[in-house]
């Protein structure tokens, strides 16, 4: 630091400069605690196991590490790859199958759902109980069961599906899986909504009734966005219940990517076709989740404090 | 209506015998996984609450690991990554050998996701207790153990039970994917009857019907356990 | 003293191999896949039986071994013979050279022809590449039979069950056009009023790229010496005329292929 600039001659111009003070010692080594061992340790190993897990990968598919070689990567992939390059289509096809499967299911959900919602809370018996029956079967069984019951079983009504002309659709081993995931995530949706409709604080019906507004207005207007907004994280819960769940369609012969996983599996016995499903799960369900943390902190900022 | 009972009947010609067989299965698999779930559930909520950032990222790696694979693919991993990873560690100390059965396997994976979850319910649930306890149990002069054992404890049985009642109904209703490495529970047997018999809709009806009874019951036990929990409210 | 310890278990490891080389086959353990008659079954009351099982006994008889039969899934056979839950398999599979990258065989003790299974009323008139072209076929998953129908079907879409019992009822409700399977298993599932629904279309050629030299008995790598063993009662059986006794039980027609 220097003074001149002020230009200012003078005998209170400091001629050496004030060493600066050193800054109070940060704690260098914080002490080893149990808490601390142990958290290390346990770090440390998953630290392992992931590099172990790509080790696995890596010699399993025979990549050379060629570091100064003339490609781009310093990594090659030798023609003994096969699991990769006969796999990595098939796993991709997979997951976009995945993907489809949820994202119609969810669709298909949403419009059940919302009609299904009013039933459930409607004041007719008949109405809520047909309703309460349904959600209570859909989040009571397995999908699993729910699956097979609705593939299988269709089976033994094709006479009867036939003269009603809905064969075609129960034929096709994805309309199962379709119909089977929507009826499932409608009756878990159908839930969320009526949870949140029922937490909007009675004060918002009362004022808006004082106001004069129309009960569809009310609900339109007043109750069903602040509903929407306060199930936005069950319903991204639900989308990742979905896309974990969907991984039991490879039962029923659908090719998504559990069920590339298990046929690659099946041919090669080479156990990173596990592995690499897993990955891509887990890439998913994070992905996704971390979107929708963001897409919920961004629409509930005024509810901010 | 008769072919129907005979088909669900107990003995040579019908298959409910079977079918009661892996009722027996189902529920002891869910049995055993959540005593192990709990525990795991618990230690991890008390590593995630810790001051010890290594010990917090650590807990949540795993949580993160098991909410986020698909239950089937964990209890592959299981089943057969871990058969292989044990035959690796124990071929180093000569011909020994164990096996990851299919009850086994289901046990672990069905444990690792409950536990997951279950460390996040423990974990609101302490969040939900006051620090004032803490301090005033300290001002007590009672130990850390004797905190947790005397006053957290009480308190987090209490505040997380409506959440661990829901993974417990989750829990039993995901044992169902034991059945494709082959574990003969309910969704097995009725899947058995229903190739044999080419009756798939009635087994597996009977196969929901079966899981909504255990249900029921199960939601009749947690009103209770959540009756017993708020005894100390209900006086007030 | 880490050293040291290194070294000890490395001289276990080392006289435990050795071991396993010299070991005696006294007690054998079988692995098996009971959902395939009439090769491998259970019966109503729970008991193993059909032509693989009668011949292994067979097998085990003429090599004085004890033999242990245990059932497993298909999926789970060659992970669970690799990771030592028994010693040998026995279960229809084929020596292909996909499998034997991780196993390895005895010489075959039958091979059969894959066949193709229709529905009555289906417009399938041939059982060929061209005939069950735009078909939906159904097969085994991780079957040689499945790798032939995804492989050389090329101009039909392969849908893969878990088990030969879930493609019969697929194909019983008209689900799935034809399946794809070994012949003898088609027949035998047609002709025990199983199949009112559905006959028997006709046979392929096998293709030795996929379906190999045959069904062997499944052994480990380091097992050389069992698989020998086994190869060497299949042809004394063969000679002895046991293995015609068993296969004149179940079939009119020689299993071993030529």
């Amino acid at each position: 630091m220097s003074n001149d600039s002020i230009g200012a001659p003078g005998s209170y111009v400091q001629s050496q400069i004030i060493q600066a003070k050193a800054p109070p010692p940060v704690p260098s080594s914080r002490p080893w605690t149990p808490t601390r061992i142990a958290g290390t340790a346990w770090l440390t190993l998953w630290i392992a196991a992931g590099l172990g897990i790509v080790w696995f990968l890596l010699n399993s598919n025979h990549v050379a590490l060629v570091f100064g070689g003339d490609g781009l990567l310093p990594v090659s992939i030798t023609h003994n790859a096969k699991f990769l390059t006969k796999y990595g289509e098939k796993f991709i096809s997979g997951f976009i199958v995945t993907l489809k499967l949820v994202g119609l299911s969810m669709l298909l959900g949403v419009s059940l759902s919302i009609p299904m919602t009013f039933m459930r809370m409607s004041k007719n018996r008949v109405l809520g109980g047909i309703a309460y029956g349904y959600v209570y079967f859909f989040r009571g069984t397995p999908l699993l069961a729910q699956v097979f019951l609705i593939y299988y079983g269709a089976g033994t009504f094709r006479a009867p599906l036939q003269s009603v002309d809905m064969w075609w659709f129960f034929r096709d081993a994805w309309n199962c899986a379709v119909l089977a995931f929507t009826l499932n995530t409608a009756a878990y949706q159908i839930e969320i909504l009526r949870g949140s409709i029922e937490n909007i604080a009675k004060g918002q019906r009362e004022a808006a009734s004082a106001l004069g507004l129309p009960r569809w207005v009310t609900f339109w207007k007043i109750i069903l966005p602040q509903a929407l907004i306060i199930s936005l994280r069950p319903y991204g819960n639900e989308i990742i219940l979905m896309i974990k769940g969907s991984a039991i369609v490879a039962i029923i012969t659908i090719y998504d990517l559990m069920g590339e996983t298990r046929r690659a599996f099946s041919r090669t016995y080479d156990f990173q076709a596990y592995i690499w499903a897993a990955i891509a799960y887990l890439v998913m369900v994070e992905a996704l989740r971390r979107t929708w943390d963001r897409i919920e902190a961004h629409l509930t900022r005024h509810l901010k404090r | 209506m008769n072919e129907i009972l005979t088909l669900l009947s107990f003995g040579d010609m019908g298959w409910g015998d079977e079918i009661a067989l892996g009722v027996v299965t189902t529920v002891s698999l869910a049995l055993a996984s959540l005593p192990i779930g709990l525990l795991l559930g618990f230690l991890l909520a008390l590593a995630k609450k810790s001051e010890e950032p290594a010990l917090r990222a650590a807990a949540n790696v795993y949580t993160t690991i098991f909410r986020g694979l698909p239950e089937l693919l964990t209890l592959f991993l299981v089943y057969y990554g871990g058969q292989i990873l044990i035959q690796q560690v124990l071929s180093l100390f000569g011909e020994l050998y164990f096996e990851v059965n299919a009850f086994l396997a289901g046990m672990v994976a069905l444990s690792l996701v409950f536990s997951s979850y279950a460390s996040e319910a423990f974990l609101s649930a302490f969040r939900a207790i006051n620090t004032g306890q803490y301090e005033g149990a300290n001002a007590l002069g009672l130990g850390y153990v004797q905190t947790m054992r005397l006053v957290i404890l009480p308190q987090l049985v209490r505040l997380s039970l409506p959440a661990l009642s829901n993974l417990w109904l989750i829990l039993l209703k995901e044992t169902s994917l034991v059945s494709i490495i082959g574990l003969a529970d309910i969704i097995r047997y009725s899947n058995m009857a229903a190739r044999t018999t080419k009756e798939p809709f009635l087994f597996f009806s009977v196969a929901c019907v079966i899981y909504l009874v255990l249900a029921v019951i199960s939601s009749g036990g947690i009103s209770r356990l959540d009756a017993w929990a708020k005894r100390g409210e209900t006086s007030r | 003293m880490g050293f040291m310890r290194f070294a000890t278990l490395a001289t276990l490891a080392l006289l435990a191999s050795a071991q396993v080389q010299a070991k005696e086959w006294t007690k054998v353990r079988i692995g098996t896949e009971a959902s395939y008659p009439p090769f491998a079954y259970t019966t109503a009351d729970g008991k193993l039986t059909g032509f693989e099982i009668e011949l292994g006994n067979a097998l085990c008889a003429e090599l004085k071994i004890e033999c242990e039969w245990m059932p497993v899934d298909w999926d789970g056979l060659i992970p669970g013979l690799v990771a030592g839950k028994y010693d040998t398999i026995m279960a229809s599979m084929s020596s292909t050279p996909e499998r034997k990258q991780h196993i390895q065989f005895s010489k075959k003790y039958y091979q059969t022809p894959p066949g193709v299974a229709v529905p009555n009323d289906s417009k399938i008139t041939e059982a060929s590449v061209e005939g069950m072209s735009g078909a939906l076929v159904g097969a085994q998953v991780g079957a040689t039979h499945a790798v032939f129908a995804e492989d050389i079907l090329t101009k039909s879409e392969v849908s893969l069950y878990p088990t030969a019992d879930e493609y019969k009822l697929d194909l019983e409700s008209g689900r799935i056009d034809a399946v794809v399977d070994d012949v003898v298993v088609l027949s035998d599932w047609l002709n025990s009023g199983g199949g009112n629904c559905c006959k028997l279309l006709g046979t392929m050629s096998p293709i030795p790229e996929i379906h190999g030299e045959g069904v062997g008995v499944g052994v480990r790598k380091n097992d050389q010496d069992l698989a020998d063993l086994f190869s060497k009662a299949i042809i004394a059986l063969r000679e002895n005329g046991k293995y015609k006794e068993i296969n004149d039980k179940y079939f009119d027609f020689d299993a071993y292929g030529e």
